[in-house]
């Protein structure tokens, strides 16, 4: 009986960032492979420009959808205070990766918090696995700042347990048809981001 | 949507997609010859209507409440179709009257209710655990762990609803509906006869007292026949492993118990009511301790304790609010002295970056709601608030929603309130209800009538988007199309307020502000029923993009008046480094145009693409 032991990518971002396309693509490349899949995420109240979050565990057999604080193998993250915010889920060595984007929240927007400067300062001192990348440069190269997700993960793809080629065909076959170029240079501009893994 | 399964081809072999749980209730209720289904849109429950509704040969409706929806459903499976009604868990408060009358009539095609609860609250005002409500209303209940299971279990339910004349309610939670599994494709039941004939049978479907009796003593029988048929269904499942830990859990927290003791024994339960009770006693001899694992409320653990049977930990062990997660289930059985848990989960790590800027759900830039918040804010009334986006009008920097507390609600309470409140007291202690369309067609039509009727002096404000939109953007009667997009008569709003027997309404356009105060503070003033629409489509729906506004440094004085606008596309520069001033700044990605910020901006900073735009200070 082969034994392949469950792995666990938390996503997190702002509403609107594409964290569903993101889960999307990584769950279907990992049924791809064969590998048992749950995901979940939360729609309604909480995706008005609120945090947002995707679960994503795949391996022989998953019985939760939902992934325990400290467990995470790979916390990917859209922005850098949601990266912040999700850190201690990490397992001992997991990896990070974030783009350092900046989304102002409702409350900063209103006068009523500081968005951090010192964000990146943060975090390097929480954690020692991780890759922060300007991922929005990275899409707008691309051909759009809409794809620093797919950017995102491209920029993970070696450090995930299936291949970058599956991630690929996933991709090709589920962003609209006039956005397929685009969001594979996006995940290749991506993989060209060694330093995640 | 691009990941719904479209019904495919028949004779390949097994087939299998990853689907969230609603979807696959879809799926199940096409592949099980469902011919009618109904909902009102409501988190977590919306997405299996919209998935069914791209299947064919099924009719599906948003109805314009929960209630409706369960009575036209009741309705289609007396007619001998196998019907479906959706709702979320508080839905079924709505829809409570003819759940009772659907449990007491049964059914002639199957009738399957979905009740999807949330514990946590994700997008909720409550967090009910609506398995009570099957034992309540002595009706077979069925919870799924996974979207595998709940394709299974929506198929078993027909089965079951046929067999014993009653309707099943299927319970999910916002992690059994909202996350996705493996699930295996079938094909759908095929000829189905067409319905030509409704048949008389009174003691059934006739509720009056004497018929009611009867039908009383048949349902006692029908729980007793259902708790029979449930100590072999298959839907409840034993796995023995370790014997010194049993486990009794239910839905999702089944997974996560799984998790959080691989190695011990489970007594899975699928049909969760009637219980069945020689299973569990079994169950109990197999094992040194029994513990039952559930979110929200006592349910198992109490009917199993009701039965004689020892529990030895319950809700002493884990939370009654809230949801749960392996972690949670580990450091709570770990606790209870239970061997074999994961020691991989017990950490709690604390987070290590400091404080972080809170970032809590918000109107969406060009937001048609925030005009009238402006407006509310600065005449400091109390608002009686409504369900949907614009409750988010109650959080900061607008805070100008003071109550709210179900779909309706806010015209009626705010009639309650003007009927004892001093007719001396203060504007800003006179009562303005806000709601927007879909919920009043909801529920908010009768409780206007209430204002109208019994006169009372409140200013109800009519939010219209043309959309149901913090689920989405679900179509409603409103929007003059239906679920299937077919063209649809659309409501008019100021004629119905009119013939319900309100006299003054008044229509405004929320982006503009001085014009929105001026109404706003008339009708206020006015000592009778006043309705005032503000009209504008919702900017998400719709995908209304508008170009950015900016600010001119060289105007801007740093007040922070704007910022009251609550738009995530303003914030404060850093300091100036002449003068010190931290100045307004507009993200131009995120600005949608609407102008408010530079409506209260007093010295004229901010101006829009056109030459035009700029507008006057005040």
């Amino acid at each position: 009986m082969s034994t392949r032991p469950t792995f666990n990518i938390l996503i997190s971002g702002v509403g609107g960032q594409g964290v569903v396309l993101a889960s999307y693509v990584l769950s279907q490349a990992a049924l791809a492979e064969s590998y048992d899949v749950k995901q979940s995420e939360v729609h309604g109240m909480a995706q008005r420009g609120g945090s947002v979050t995707g679960h994503l565990r795949f391996g022989d057999r998953v019985y939760s959808s939902l992934i325990t604080p400290g467990t995470v193998d790979v916390l990917l993250s859209f922005e850098s205070v949601e990266a912040a915010r999700y850190v201690h889920w990490l397992r001992p060595g997991g990896l990070l990766a974030y783009n350092t984007v900046r989304v102002n929240s409702s409350t900063v927007s209103a006068g009523l918090a500081e968005y951090p400067e010192d964000i990146d300062a943060r975090i390097a001192a929480a954690w020692d696995n991780v890759c922060a990348l300007d991922a929005n440069a990275l899409a707008a190269q691309a051909g759009t700042v809409k794809a620093a997700n797919v950017v995102m993960l491209g920029a993970v793809a070696s450090a995930l347990p299936f291949s970058a080629e599956a991630m690929e065909t996933v991709i090709r076959r589920s962003v609209p048809p006039k956005t397929v170029d685009v969001n594979l240079e996006a995940f290749r501009l991506g993989r060209a981001v060694n330093a995640c893994g | 949507m691009a990941k719904t399964a479209a019904p495919e081809r028949p004779g390949a072999e097994r087939r299998v997609e990853i689907m969230s749980g609603n979807e696959a209730i879809a799926r199940a209720a096409w592949e099980a010859g469902v011919r009618f289904a109904s909902a009102y849109p409501g988190t977590p429950s919306t997405e299996i209507l919209e998935a069914l509704s791209r299947y064919d040969d099924v009719y599906c409706e948003w109805s314009p409440n929960e209630k409706v929806a369960m009575e036209a459903a009741t309705g289609a499976a007396m007619a001998g179709a196998r019907a479906l009604v959706c709702m979320k868990h508080v839905g079924l408060n709505v829809a409570a009257d003819p759940f009772f009358s659907a449990s007491s009539v049964g059914v002639k095609g199957g009738l399957v209710i979905v009740s999807a609860d949330d514990p946590a609250m994700h997008s909720s005002q409550g967090e009910q655990d609506n398995r009570q409500y099957a034992r309540f209303a002595k009706m077979p209940l069925v919870e799924p762990a996974e979207a595998g299971e709940a394709r299974e279990y929506v198929k078993a339910a027909y089965e079951l609803s046929e067999r014993f004349d009653t309707p099943v309610l299927l319970r999910t939670t916002t992690r059994t509906s909202h996350s996705q599994g493996i699930v295996e494709l079938g094909d759908r039941v095929a000829d189905l006869p067409p319905i030509t004939a409704l048949d008389r049978d009174p003691a059934k479907y006739l509720m009056m007292p004497h018929n009611a009796r009867g039908r009383h003593v048949f349902v006692e029988q029908r729980l007793l026949d259902v708790a029979a048929y449930a100590e072999t269904s298959e839907l409840n499942r034993v796995e023995l492993g370790d014997p010194r830990v049993g486990i009794v859990a239910s839905g999702a927290a089944y997974g996560y118990a799984r998790e959080a003791v691989p190695g011990a024994s489970f007594l899975k339960l699928g049909l969760t009511y009637p219980l069945p009770r020689k299973l569990i006693a079994d169950f109990r001899t197999r094992v040194e301790k029994l513990y039952v694992v559930e979110e929200l409320d006592p349910f198992l653990e109490e009917l199993i304790r009701l039965m004689g049977i020892e529990v030895d930990g319950g809700k002493d062990l884990v939370p009654l609010c809230g949801e749960f997660d392996p972690g949670l289930v580990a450091r709570a059985l770990s606790a209870a002295g239970a061997p074999g848990v994961d020691a991989g989960l017990l950490e709690l790590r604390e987070p290590a970056t400091g404080e972080l800027p809170d970032r809590p759900p918000t109107l969406c830039p060009g937001c048609s709601h925030r005009g009238v918040f402006v407006a509310l804010r600065k005449m400091k009334a109390f608002v009686s608030g409504d369900i949907g986006c614009y409750t988010l009008g109650g959080l900061p920097p607008f805070e100008a929603v003071h109550s709210c507390t179900c779909m309706g609600a806010g015209i009626s309470m705010a009639h309650g309130m003007a009927k004892v409140v001093d007719e001396a007291a203060d504007a800003r202690n006179r009562a303005v209800a806000v709601i927007g369309d879909s919920t009043f067609f909801h529920s908010g039509i009768t409780s206007l009538l209430d204002v109208a009727y019994n006169q009372s002096d409140v200013l109800t404000i009519i939010l219209d988007n043309r959309t149901t939109a913090m689920t989405g953007g679900q179509q409603n009667p409103g929007s003059g199309t239906s679920l299937a997009g077919q063209p649809a008569p659309e409501v008019d709003i100021p004629g119905l307020c009119r013939a319900l027997g309100i006299n003054r309404v008044a229509e405004v356009d929320p982006f503009d502000l001085e014009q929105t105060e001026r109404v706003l503070r008339e009708e206020l003033a006015a000592r009778e029923p006043s309705v005032v629409i503000a009209k504008s489509p919702c900017v998400l729906q719709f995908k209304i993009r508008r170009p950015a506004w900016r600010v001119d440094p060289d105007l801007c004085s740093g007040c922070k008046v704007c910022l009251r606008a609550g738009c995530t596309a303003l914030s404060l520069a850093n300091e100036d480094e002449d003068d010190g001033t931290r100045r307004v700044e507009i993200a131009a990605d995120v600005c949608n145009g609407c102008g408010v910020c530079a409506q209260m901006c007093k010295v004229g900073a901010i101006s829009g693409p056109e030459a035009g735009d700029r507008k006057d200070a005040r």
